[in-house]
């Protein structure tokens, strides 16, 4: 009999060590699959310019995402993230008569005002994390478009050059970007703020009887969300030299999600997988571009997005189960 | 009626179970024990479609059976309670009961009216009287379980499986638990009775199948085997007399270090006052619903009172914060422990470290060679079964989550323990760890609050009881008193004695003249 037995106990196992594998590491996968596919089928992809383009584009995608890991680490999720990047440009522009370090500074904090708003409604007031961040959303915009109306050129080399200045042929938003992602995984791994937000992700109730702060715990993962998102929004008006309160970061929010869940970050809470979320802006970054570059219509890309989301939902609910 | 051959299941790092067979004929109570993580739990699994097996074959009623949900199980005439009540807390008390096959009226839908009706009427015949319409999270864990064994019962099962079920039951709810086994039993219908208690299975079950480390290790009559070969049939071992000595006087005297006084919630709790002194182990007796988990919690600071106060070595402690108990010093090891206890996700190491967190780190860092060593020492201290400090916690057998839970509480070191119901669906031999754990806890000074449903653990363990009924103290007994006879008196005494204002400091007093006489005795075991 226990021959019998060895054979047929490996089938289900491989099975679900598949499904492990596509959602651990299918992203990684999905990159190295689009980057062949680019390096054979699209001309002149593999140069540095277009290298350097496609970083600068991707950061502050990756910056927003970084914080919307956090938020949905923590069973939440944050729908401002668009709004917040419009109110910080609105506010570098505003600010910029002050010189270029007040104007980023004043914007950061209007990011993390957005965040502690969000955070005080969610944890004290108990409101679900998708409405009130919902509400500071629309808020937020309007609070933007108030500040600044209209388009508005930003003329400042100090700005300029954080968009398109470089270090060894690296553009700053990309040393940026990579900066806080590393920042973000070493605090998440390694500092207690980064056990409780997960504890408090998994199982709400058991993390309060046992004592950890969840409300500073929820405050902190919003305001940080928010300073990133503040922090993508002066990278893309720096980027742009231009302020449009009207329309960046618009949809912001929906990319950041698709990044996180693809990066196999479950949406239930209590797990939160940087590499994971840094690999998937990336993929949608290069879906994109390839798209683009192969004149394929925008709808397209949104198409293809699609199908990205329903493949890692469906990784992370297959490993779910059994 | 059942029988199951071979069957074995692979999880990633364990084998919970090796080759097992079983069989049960009808009107059959067949008891499946074994010690934590033996593999109990994933064999009723198997059997009711939550897994499937990776080798070996079930047989029902001729037939052999594949399940792929749970559901299938059910249609096929096996119905199930699960270890963890495995409700929905959020619906009704009725919904509950009848998830999946409501009663449905024209136009196909739902009749609420009859439901309900239904429902009443099923929760009376157990003795259970709930207004059905409430969600079913506002019912005790107990009550719970008796919902989920009303499910069971109104499915037209072939066989029953019950995983623990009366591990959070109230002596008299045993009593019409069995009687429920027992009509089964005469209407030709099978039952797998899972239990670490084994003064139960000799009560109802007939026969009796003993896993260890996933494998079986004997089945047999049950009326041939006595208590002590079964244990050592379970843990491989005899098991130590290590309780014997434990039992009886501590050193109860010096200043109490907790001091709840008048602690009144709305609907639950009016005026209750309890003192524990270092070294005293304290335990709160009563029914379900009398309010025992509640003065726990108002304590531990999880229930914010409307009134009273809660003082730790005399000093008080703000009410209704969590963390400001902890920081006194108090710690509750919770009822509910899948709801409240263990984060399900997070490893075995983290779940250990999670309360202590802030001490095992420098600047927010966490020290993890720090970590690694208080969770190791926990681990080989409680003897916590795992497949490493990396294991998801909720892939451990239940005893071995309770376990867990301890660690992270003791990790804190507390100078006031609550224990709500804390051997509950721990195994024999860990049972004895965990109480001679709580009175080794003791004699170290710690002050102890001990809550239990099981009447011998709650007598033997405690110096002193404090009985409530309907939310008010109605009784304290100290020293001698503390007997099962004594209890079960005060338990059954009729009406609720208003919690008189001068009450509370004359039982004191006779608790430490009790204290004063066994000093003696006390003297000899504080000496190493
Ligand atoms: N989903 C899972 N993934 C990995 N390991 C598991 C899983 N479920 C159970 N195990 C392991 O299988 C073993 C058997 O567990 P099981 O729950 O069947 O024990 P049990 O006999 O019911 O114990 P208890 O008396 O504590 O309830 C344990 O070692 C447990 O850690
Ligand atoms: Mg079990």
């Amino acid at each position: 009999m226990t021959t019998e037995l060895a054979a047929p106990r490996r089938a289900p196992l491989d099975r679900t060590r598949l499904l492990t594998y596509l959602q651990e590491y299918g992203v990684y996968a999905g990159v190295a699959v689009l980057l062949l596919a680019n390096v054979l089928f699209t001309p002149h992809f593999l140069s540095a310019e277009n290298f350097r383009t496609q970083a600068v584009q991707v950061a502050p995608v990756l910056i927003v995402a970084l914080g919307m890991a956090l938020a949905i680490g923590s069973e939440g999720v944050d729908l401002s993230v668009g709004s917040v990047m419009a109110l910080s440009t609105s506010l570098l522009s505003l600010y910029l008569g002050y010189g270029p370090w007040v104007a980023v500074i004043v914007a950061l904090i209007g990011g993390a005002a957005v965040g502690l708003a969000n955070g005080s409604l969610i944890s004290f007031i108990g409101v679900q994390p998708i409405v009130a961040t919902l509400a500071l959303m629309v808020a937020g915009r309007g609070l933007a478009l108030v500040l600044l109306p209209q388009l508005k050129d930003v003329r400042d080399p100090g700005v300029a050059s954080l968009g398109s200045g470089d270090l060894l042929g690296v553009p700053y938003p990309a040393l940026i970007a990579a900066a806080l992602a590393l920042a973000v995984a070493f605090t998440v791994r390694r500092t207690t703020f980064g056990r409780q937000l997960l504890a408090i992700g998994d199982s709400r109730p058991a993390a309060k009887l046992a004592g950890l702060p969840v409300r500073r715990v929820l405050i902190t993962v919003y305001i940080c969300s928010g300073v990133l998102a503040a922090v993508a929004g002066v990278l893309a008006t720096a980027r742009l030299q231009a302020s449009d309160p009207t329309s960046l970061g618009t949809l912001m929010e929906l990319s950041a999600i698709t990044a996180v869940v693809v990066g196999g970050t479950p949406l239930s809470g209590g797990r939160i997988r940087i590499g994971g979320t840094v690999a998937g802006a990336v993929l949608i970054q290069l879906l994109t571009a390839t798209l683009i570059k192969h004149d394929l219509p925008p709808s397209w890309t949104q198409i293809a997005q699609a199908v990205v989301i329903v493949l890692a939902v469906y990784a992370a609910r297959e490993r779910g189960k059994r | 009626m059942l029988s199951v051959t071979g069957l074995t299941k692979t999880f990633p790092g364990a084998r919970a179970l090796d080759g097992v067979d079983l069989s049960v004929g009808p009107g059959e109570v067949h008891a499946l024990i074994g010690e934590n993580g033996a593999g109990k739990s994933t064999l009723i699994k198997l059997l009711t479609g939550v897994y499937r097996p990776d080798a070996g074959e079930i047989v029902l009623q001729g037939r052999p059976v594949r399940f792929a949900t749970p559901l299938e199980a059910q249609h096929a005439g096996i119905s199930t309670i699960y270890q963890e009540v495995n409700l929905v807390p959020l619906m009704s008390v009725a919904r509950n009961l009848f998830l999946g096959r409501e009663p449905r009226g024209r136009l196909g839908l739902i009749d609420f009216g009859r439901m309900h009706r239904e429902a009443d009427e099923a929760l009376r015949a157990l003795g259970l009287r709930v207004d059905v319409r409430r969600p079913l999270r506002s019912l005790g864990v107990g009550a719970q379980q008796m919902v989920a064994l009303a499910r069971a019962m109104a499915a037209d099962a072939r066989l029953v499986v019950m995983d623990e079920p009366t591990s959070s039951l109230e002596p008299r709810e045993v009593r019409t638990l069995f009687g429920v086994i027992r009509a089964l039993r005469e209407r030709g219908i099978a039952v797998i009775y899972v239990s670490h208690r084994l003064d139960e299975l000799y009560e109802v079950c007939d026969t009796v199948t003993v896993l260890r480390d996933g494998k079986r290790v004997h089945t047999g009559l049950l009326a041939g085997l006595n208590r002590l070969s079964l244990v050592s049939l379970m843990l491989g071992r005899e098991l130590g007399e290590a309780r014997a000595a434990t039992t009886g006087a501590r050193a109860s005297g010096g200043e109490p270090v907790l001091e709840a006084r008048d602690l009144t919630v709305r609907h639950s709790l009016h005026g209750v006052s309890v003192s524990v002194r270092p070294g005293e182990v304290v335990g709160l007796g009563g029914l379900l619903g009398s309010g025992r988990s509640e003065t726990a919690r108002a304590i531990a600071g999880a229930l914010p009172p409307d009134s009273g106060q809660v003082l730790v070595a005399g000093l008080p402690v703000r009410t209704g914060s969590t963390p400001a108990a902890i920081r006194a010093g108090i710690s509750l090891l919770p009822e509910d422990r899948k709801a409240e206890g263990i984060v399900p996700g997070l490893s075995v190491r983290e779940n250990i470290a999670l309360a202590a967190l802030p001490g095992l780190a420098r600047f927010g860092l966490v020290d993890d060679a720090r970590v690694d060593r208080v969770v190791d020492t926990f681990v080989k201290r409680l003897r916590i079964k795992t497949a490493g400090p990396h294991q998801k916690v909720g892939e451990l057998s239940g005893g071995n989550q309770q376990k867990v839970l301890l660690a992270r509480w003791l990790a804190m070191r507390p100078k006031v323990m609550l224990l709500d119901e804390p051997t509950r669906g721990i195994d024999v031999g860990a049972k004895a760890e965990v109480r001679r754990l709580i009175d080794e806890l003791a004699d170290e000074g710690l002050g102890v609050v001990l809550i239990s449903s099981d009447m011998e653990e709650l007598i033997e363990g405690s110096d002193r009881v404090v009985v409530l009924k309907d939310g008010a103290v109605v009784a304290e007994l100290t020293g001698t008193e503390v007997t099962e006879e004594r209890l079960l008196r005060a338990i059954a005494s009729e009406g609720t004695r208003a919690p008189e204002p001068t009450g509370a400091p004359e039982p004191l007093e006779v608790a430490e003249r009790a204290g004063a006489a066994r000093s003696p005795d006390a003297d000899r075991r504080d000496r190493p």
